[in-house]
């Protein structure tokens, strides 16, 4: 009840601060895997609201969508495929050969290839998504889970949450040319727009490790406390950073809190409170919004940046896992 | 194992000569030479294997029980060794008619074996633990509950992978302190083992201030394995009238009788202990903190579910494989002692990193409560705070222990 009583305020708080920021606002849609709805939720972010919900295959997970925006791609993890869909209908139109058990996936800056983590197979699987064709297939860790790419697309890093490596992949050759150990379960990594640095998440370990790209070496370990709150409950998964590199968020699971972190110090500044079992984090492309998955509470909490303030909650379907928004 | 790892280094520096630059290959050098010489890790694994079942045991143990937990777990350590260049072997053993524990355990130590993993009762783990005293070898306990193992017979070369009778018995308590459910009803069985696990719930229940109103022996037989026409014994039916309880307490580790109870007392009371709602370090509905991806990986492999047993031999051959990562070498002089350090820490689908505690060797764990179908909760249950860790909630903690390493 008080949930709904809170949705509502926040509604007149977000259209007070908009108006009062003078913002046109530019409207995004964004993308949200329900990982045991077999759903999608479509978000326009002009209302905050859910316009519609897509069947997708089961167990969809990460998710992205195409640089021109006009599709949408879907790791049906329990359906070995990725599900591809026409953004403009909300239908599967085609399914990628994406391997066993696809999680995380991320997408060339040109647009392709993508670049898949096989959880249950211990790879990483390079698709052409135009030819649908299989380019490479690259033995990695355990578990691999986390996928980031450097800005000019020339290192892969994948994370596998068993073997606690971030293991760093040349797109030329796809071959591992050096691994990093990071603390236990590492979810997520990020590089910073400048590709000088890593930021990759310890789900068990509680941390999240900085690495500099360059030396391949851990020059930093951030932790987390929150009063009231045990350490084993803090749990980093979702990492986004600013595209200017002074903040970074990230997702601390059962903690139910976003950190706000100054991604220069690596001084935690603040925890905001989110739904439960926060994962998955998603700027909109003009980064005035942070969206989150909040698996438990089956809802998306929406973040001002500028104001580091949680505005809105949104209910979605079951688990949500993933979330993505459109470029435009 | 080593011809692999050499056309794996050939291909490396062929590609890098194809598209890398100098400075990756710089990079990767260090990490390639430093145990390239040491071989395989020799993990050995002694167990009895289950007598075949009955023909109609429809949820009879499977013949590889624990070995199938074993194998993934090296295939695991191998994965994550192929960035370490670690490489992994499992020799298993498994007792059949005359052959002793003992012997087993020394043959393979004489093949330079230095960790051993046991699936074996406590009299064996103590007999292996003390005949290869010296030797620099590290025993893992993965199916001996007994708290004297963690107590007065404790062994400095032993580390327990499963949870004490005391862990077990604590994650009942403390659901049963949350939920308000006071008067307990204990049955026990006439085994050995039945009568240590009434004595560890006896502690429990002193712990967590739960009252034991009745206490009865069961002495109907082996009914829960009796076949669907054996006639009802009415007695065993009768026996909990005229009782005041919440809750009926089974302490059957045989599986003879224990679900013989649920639905067959006089008065409509829930059952908990060894059978009903139980303390279990893994189950096919528990599917959080990635455990969902160990239960499809294992099924893959074994053609069958994840057991118990399966969990605490693969946390076993892990934490081996864990230590040898953090440690960067498989050297057991330096992989020993580091066990038993609070800086190593197996991450093990529980949601948080686990520990040996220095004071018994007992691993730390959560523990999950759960009945035939369903997972009901994770303990220790919030609220049930200490200073170290709400793990040290369950078990014997520091202050209480009889554990004196030699």
């Amino acid at each position: 009840m008080s949930r709904g009583f809170k949705a509502g305020v926040s509604v007149a708080t977000i259209v007070g601060a908009t108006m009062a920021l003078g913002v046109s606002a530019q409207a995004y849609t964004v993308y949200v895997t329900n990982e045991k709805g077999n759903s999608v939720s479509v978000i326009d972010t002009a209302t905050m609201a859910v316009t519609g919900t897509w069947k997708v295959g089961r167990r969809p997970r990460g998710v992205t969508t195409s640089k021109d925006g006009k599709e949408l791609f879907v790791c049906a993890s329990d359906d070995d495929r990725i599900d591809v869909l026409d953004t403009a209908t909300g239908k599967v139109v085609r399914s990628l050969r994406s391997g066993p058990d696809p999680e995380q996936f991320i997408l060339g800056p040109g647009g392709n290839p993508l670049y898949v983590a096989n959880e249950d197979d211990s790879q990483v699987t390079v698709i052409d998504i135009e030819k649908n064709k299989v380019l490479a297939e690259v033995p990695v860790g355990v578990e691999p889970e986390g996928m980031g790419l450097s800005p000019d697309g020339k290192i892969l890093v994948n994370t596998s949450e068993t073997t606690n490596m971030a293991h760093f992949i040349d797109t030329t050759t796809f071959q591992v040319i050096d691994n990093v150990l990071v603390d236990a379960r590492p979810r997520f990594a990020e590089f910073t727009s400048d590709g000088k640095f890593l930021w990759v998440s310890a789900e068990v370990g509680g941390t999240i490790s900085i690495i500099d790209v360059a030396a391949r070496r851990v020059i930093k370990k951030i932790t987390f406390k929150i009063p009231g709150v045990n350490d084993e409950a803090i749990q980093p998964v979702g990492i986004r950073i600013t595209k200017d590199g002074t903040k970074a968020f990230a997702a601390l699971g059962p903690a139910n809190r976003i950190a706000v972190i100054d991604a220069k110090t690596y001084e935690v500044q603040k925890y905001l409170p989110v739904g439960q079992r926060v994962w998955q984090l998603a700027f909109t492309p003009d980064q005035k919004f942070l969206f989150s998955t909040n698996g438990s509470s089956n809802d998306v909490s929406v973040v001002d940046v500028e104001a580091d303030k949680v505005i809105k909650s949104i209910p979605v379907g079951l688990l949500p896992w993933g979330v993505a928004v459109s470029p435009n | 194992m080593n011809a692999s790892l050499l056309s794996r280094s050939a291909a490396l520096v062929l590609t890098l000569g194809l598209g890398g630059t100098a400075s990756l290959a710089l990079a990767q050098e260090p990490a390639a030479s430093a145990d390239a010489a040491t071989g395989d890790t020799h993990i050995g694994l002694i167990y009895r294997p289950e007598i075949a079942p009955s023909s109609y045991d429809a949820e009879a143990a499977p013949e590889d029980e624990g070995v199938a937990g074993a194998r993934m777990a090296v295939k695991d350590n191998n994965t994550t060794g192929r960035f370490t260049k670690h490489t992994y072997a499992l020799d298993e053993v498994a007792l059949t008619e005359g052959k002793s524990a003992v012997d087993s355990a020394r043959e393979l130590v004489g093949k330079g074996i230095r960790y051993l993993v046991l699936a074996l009762p406590a009299d064996e783990v103590l007999a292996v633990a003390d005949a290869v005293k010296g030797e620099q070898v590290t025993i893992f306990n993965t199916a001996a509950p007994d708290d004297r193992l963690r107590g007065a017979d404790c062994r400095k070369n032993v580390f327990h992978v499963i949870p004490s009778r005391a862990m077990q018995t604590d994650a009942l308590a403390q659901f049963f302190t949350l939920m308000r459910w006071r008067k307990m009803f204990l049955i026990v069985g006439p085994n050995e083992n039945d009568k240590l696990y009434a004595d560890a719930f006896r502690t429990s229940a002193k712990k967590f201030s739960l009252k034991i109103t009745a206490e009865k022996p069961w002495t109907f037989g082996p009914l829960a394995k009796a076949r669907g026409d054996t006639p009802t014994r009415s007695e065993a039916m009768v026996f909990t009238r005229g009782v005041d309880y919440d809750l009926a307490i089974v302490a059957d580790e045989a599986n003879d009788w224990g679900d013989y109870v649920p639905f067959r007392t006089v008065d409509p009371r829930p059952v908990a202990g060894t059978q009903g709602l139980i303390a279990a370090t893994w189950h096919p509905t528990l599917e959080t903190w990635g455990a969902a991806q160990a239960q499809n990986r294992f099924r893959r492999l074994a053609g069958r579910l994840m057991r118990p047993l399966d969990y605490q031999v693969w946390a076993a051959v892990r934490s081996v494989g864990e230590a040898a990562t953090q440690k960067k070498t498989a050297d057991p002089a330096v992989l020993a002692p580091y066990f038993a350090d609070p800086a190593f820490s197996l991450p093990a689908y529980k949601g948080v990193s686990l520990t040996y505690r220095p004071w018994d060797h007992q691993l730390r764990q959560p523990i999950i409560v759960v009945q035939p179908k369903a997972m009901v909760t994770v303990a220790p249950e919030q609220g049930f705070t200490h200073q170290r860790t709400p793990l040290d909630t369950l078990g014997t903690d520091l202050p209480e222990t009889t554990c004196k390493f030699s």
